[in-house]
């Protein structure tokens, strides 16, 4: 096997010479520098990667990487990329959405994509807000909020995105938040070295119609009491002095104690490779939105066939089989005859 | 008793039962041994949306139209000459179509009383006298099935279900037909379930054997072969040839192929046919739903592959806000809808050719793209093909439209020789195409090819041709996001002046009209092609004068349309439709094009047409 040399690259080079629009202030941007400077790191090369969105703020992140890109329609991205994905496995293919685009009107696509384990890296930004449209409630705003179009407040129960993916059996599913350019890159790293699909929600202010929906917990003097940092084989332990962790009850349901009532041996280790996807469920399911503690970093990392190599399998099995087609006996599969 | 073999030109047999009486099975194998005993044939499988709807009931029939003869036919026929009904209700249901001084062929096991009710029969046809006027053939199909299976320790019950293959052996004798394909059929079908085929094998043999021995039939017929061209022939289906047109044009173009569908009648056998074939490398993703198809198969057209999604009208709904993506990103994408009668879930397993303007208009925008149509089985092969070489030629999404009865139904064909198919480049884009005013050279993703407006196709993988488009209006040439306003007419204007020039590149209509004196066209397109040609035939051996064009291109339309349509008086458009393509001729050309409509779920007959034209000739 030869290895082609990926050329050194920069932030400069993935990026592309159009004018970035979002809303001064908005997290998107520090969301794309995070991806811009991830990039180099990550051994790949600019023609073999796309990015795919489709309608919303977040939507517009491909027109400002300089590499292959396609802004689709609304919620759309998950489709299309898989039949980009499956077709071309020799591409990176992330997809970039926001919470309407993933969760709203393309619900079906997103959830299916998960469950297929197609190789996409998809990065959904939730800021609980319509931004584009200019601030209606979203699938994750919370209930009862007032917003233009909920002026009476929103009656809507919000979906839990990390419940929604691991509910829909993902493979790999993550949250970090747009104030930690560390822990983005980390977790869009990990995401991008998991082979299947990998979902990573990023809490993402829009300073606009929605500001400061997380700043109670990712703001810097909040996180050390508001963020559950998971950490592969440690005990989730989070708090100033790490003064407080999670056990799992004798009903299996988990539970925020203090570590000093408990001793530190209670506490619940993080597996994210733990087959059963219950208990990254439940730890999902620890915060009901960003006034409560809730868990950062990987919920689940868990290996399953990827669904464009295994329809590459099948091709090549086939093609292995019976050679590589042949258009004259195809026409003759099922009876024919002869005139003279 | 010594009979004689009657000579006959034709004949159009319909085999008629339950649902679950195998009547599709039956008329297909029967099919298969006349097609391979050489006649020409073509044939009308009619049957209802459930998949088993409530036994014995008129709703649950289902039926199977052959038409076979020692000539080149086009229709499966107008009305059948025999009528081979396993229950009452498929007798019943089908009497309306069945002329006096015809054959019927009944299992008269099945007309006991509850089944007679469940029909809707009062009295027994078969004692009331209302038969009077048909040759009536009574026999006892499943209880000689029950018979013959019990000695081979079949159950009554198991047994029953062979009744089926009676009813094909006795007709195969009535009709001289070969069996030893049949029985190899049965053998290769069937081997798994010893006890299956055995019954099938005996229910047939019997079933031959009982028109040899009963002493029933003074005689037998033969059709005879058909002369056909020499060549190679196999009896197709327009779904199996469409799916077949689409590995060919794949192979044609160099490019893999992509199916991204959701199942949906009367297309998912595109999809099996498809999915069959992974050794062409043909990939099939069954989606999740009607917009994931297509959305697929666009992601795959971006990725470099011939992207394709099948259909039919409810599905092509669906899938209009990515046809509209897909004419923004001017990406090869093909896309089949086979048609049925609509609107909403309507008639799913009827014809009709309702989506005409659909195809044509039912998209946000100004979105035009080229619709083309086949119009017989086997034709589906060359339509396929012509639709990949329009989409990858022209960077557009095309609709290629067939319907139900052009999907399930059946005729000969001559296959190509695969040799003189030819190509169909793909053309990528290997290099920049423009020089920034630095001189650095750039790719533009929308800088156009002067002659075909064609933009590049730049599939990711190249270094330098990185570059990133969307439903966003785009700037001319270099692809950007644009909200400029001229730019955007300018852009529509492109768009349109793309697909109307591909007129430059089919070719002009042919007119049929032999001897030049007709002062009517009649007008169509897609699968009413069959019936047209008969109706005109007819007229013809009348002594009358009257023209016929049949379309496969509806956008844009051939060149020379207009003029060939102002040469006539009169213009008659016959469509399963209220008049869609009238409609369109009518506003293109200004021409009085008169509208032919029928909405039954069944093709015209030879002499709806013939009546038609009667009408307007004044004869
Ligand atoms: S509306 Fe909100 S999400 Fe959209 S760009 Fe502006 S700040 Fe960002």
């Amino acid at each position: 096997m030869t290895t082609v040399e990926i050329p050194l690259t920069t932030r400069k080079d993935w990026s592309s010479d159009q004018e970035v629009k979002w809303c001064p202030g908005c997290g998107d941007y520090s969301i794309l520098a995070a991806v811009q400077m991830l990039m180099p790191d990550l051994g790949v090369r600019r023609e073999k990667t796309v990015f795919v969105s489709g309608i919303g703020c977040a939507a517009r992140f491909p027109y400002y990487m300089n590499t292959y890109g396609l802004h689709s329609i609304h919620g759309r991205a998950p489709a299309i990329a898989t039949g980009l994905a499956t077709s071309r496995p020799d591409l990176d293919v992330w997809v970039v959405s926001g919470d309407g685009d993933s969760l709203s009107i393309g619900g079906n696509h997103l959830i299916h994509a998960l469950r297929r384990n197609v190789n996409l890296n998809i990065l959904m930004f939730n800021n609980q807000i319509y931004g584009l449209t200019k601030g209606q409630y979203s699938p994750t705003s919370e209930e009862g909020k007032i917003t233009k179009s909920t002026p009476f407040g929103s009656l809507d129960h919000p979906f839990n995105p990390i419940s929604v993916a691991i509910g829909a059996e993902a493979t790999f599913v993550a949250r970090t938040h747009d104030m930690d350019r560390h822990h983005m890159q980390e977790m869009f790293r990990r995401a991008h070295a998991h082979k299947g699909a990998s979902f990573v929600e990023v809490y993402q202010n829009c300073n606009v119609f929605n500001d400061g929906a997380f700043e109670g917990i990712t703001g810097k003097d909040n996180r050390a009491e508001m963020l559950i940092p998971l950490t592969h084989g440690e005990p989730i332990r989070f708090g100033t002095n790490g003064d407080k962790g999670v056990i799992q009850g004798a009903d299996g349901h988990l539970e925020i104690v203090e570590v000093a009532s408990v001793g530190e041996d209670a506490l619940l280790r993080h597996d994210e490779h733990h087959d059963d996807p219950g208990l990254a469920f439940a730890l999902s399911r620890l915060s009901s939105g960003p006034s409560m503690p809730t868990p950062i970093g990987v919920f689940r990392d868990v290996a399953r066939p990827e669904y464009g190599e295994s329809m590459t399998a099948q091709v090549d099995e086939a093609q292995a089989k019976r050679g590589t087609g042949d258009l004259d006996q195809l026409l003759r599969s099922n009876s024919f005859w002869t005139v003279d | 008793m010594t009979r004689q073999t009657e000579q006959l030109d034709r004949v159009v047999i319909r085999f008629a039962g339950d649902s679950g009486d195998g009547m599709q099975l039956t008329g297909d194998r029967f099919t298969t041994a006349s097609a391979t005993f050489g006649n020409d044939l073509a044939t009308f499988p009619d049957f209802p949306a459930e998949i088993r709807a409530p036994a014995g009931t008129l709703a649950g029939v289902s039926a199977f139209q052959v038409h076979i003869s020692d000539h080149q036919i086009s229709t499966p026929g107008d009305a059948p000459t025999v009528l081979v009904a396993m229950n009452p209700a498929g007798l019943k249901a089908n009497m309306g179509v069945m002329a006096r001084g015809t054959t019927l062929i009944l299992n008269v096991d099945a007309f006991d009383e509850r089944s007679l009710a469940k029909a809707g029969y009062a009295e027994s046809p078969l004692t009331d006298g209302s038969l009077s006027h048909y040759t009536v053939y009574e026999i006892p199909m499943t209880s000689i099935t029950q018979n013959v299976c019990k000695e081979a320790g079949v159950k009554p019950r198991d047994a029953e279900r062979s009744k089926n293959f009676f009813a094909l052996g006795l007709v195969s004798w009535l009709y001289t037909r070969p069996t030893d394909e049949t029985l190899a059929w049965i053998h290769q079908k069937f081997g798994g379930k010893p006890q299956v085929e055995e019954a099938n094998t005996r229910a047939f043999r019997a079933g031959y054997d009982f028109g040899e021995t009963a002493e029933l039939f003074d005689a037998r017929y033969e059709v005879r072969a058909a002369s056909f061209e020499p060549g190679t022939y196999v009896n197709v289906s327009g779904n199996t040839a469409l799916a077949w047109g689409l590995i060919a044009a794949a192979k044609m173009a160099s490019l893999p192929l992509f199916l991204g569908s959701y199942p949906i009648t009367p297309a998912s056998d595109i999809l099996h046919e498809l999915s069959k074939r992974k050794e062409f490398g043909v990939r099939t993703f069954q989606a999740e739903d009607e917009i994931a198809g297509i959305g697929s198969a666009l992601g795959a057209a971006f990725g470099g592959s011939l992207g394709v999604t099948t259909t039919s009208g409810p599905g092509l709904a669906l899938k209009g806000e990515t046809l509209g993506l897909a004419v923004s990103l001017e990406l090869p994408l093909v896309v089949v809808d086979i048609q049925r009668g609509g609107p909403s879930t309507g008639l799913p397993t009827k014809t009709e050719q309702s989506d005409l303007l659909q195809a044509m208009y039912g998209r946000h925008g100004e979105a035009p793209l080229p619709v083309i149509a086949a119009k017989s089985p086997s034709h589906c092969f060359e339509a396929a093909i012509e639709a990949t070489r329009i989409a990858v030629k022209y960077r557009t999404p095309v609709i290629l439209l067939s319907d139900g009865y052009l999907g399930n139904g059946t005729e000969p064909w001559k296959l190509p020789d695969t040799s003189t198919l030819g190509t169909i480049e793909p053309n990528f884009a290997v290099a920049p195409n423009h020089e920034n005013a630095d001189g650095t050279a750039v790719f533009w993703p929308y800088l156009r090819d002067p002659e075909t407006l064609a933009r590049p196709w730049a599939p990711p993988g190249v270094a330098g041709l990185e570059h990133r488009i969307g439903g966003l209006e785009k700037a001319d040439g270099s692809g950007n996001v644009s909200y400029d306003n001229t730019n955007h007419e300018k852009m529509t204007h492109l768009r349109r002046d793309k697909i109307a020039g591909i007129a430059n590149d089919i070719a002009d209509v042919e007119v049929d009209d032999p001897s030049g004196q007709a002062n009517l066209l009649v007008i169509g397109w897609g699968s009413t092609f069959g019936s047209i040609s008969a109706g005109v035939q007819r007229t013809r051996a009348k002594g009358q004068q009257v023209a016929q064009v049949h379309l496969t291109h509806l956008n844009p339309f051939p060149k020379n349309l207009g003029e060939v349509l102002k040469a006539y008086e009169h213009v008659l458009v016959p469509e399963m439709n209220l008049g869609q393509l009238s409609r369109l001729l009518r506003s293109e050309y200004l021409v009085d094009a008169k509208s032919l409509s029928k909405m039954q779920g069944s093709p015209f007959r030879a002499a709806e047409i013939e009546a038609a034209i009667a009408e307007i000739l004044g004869a």
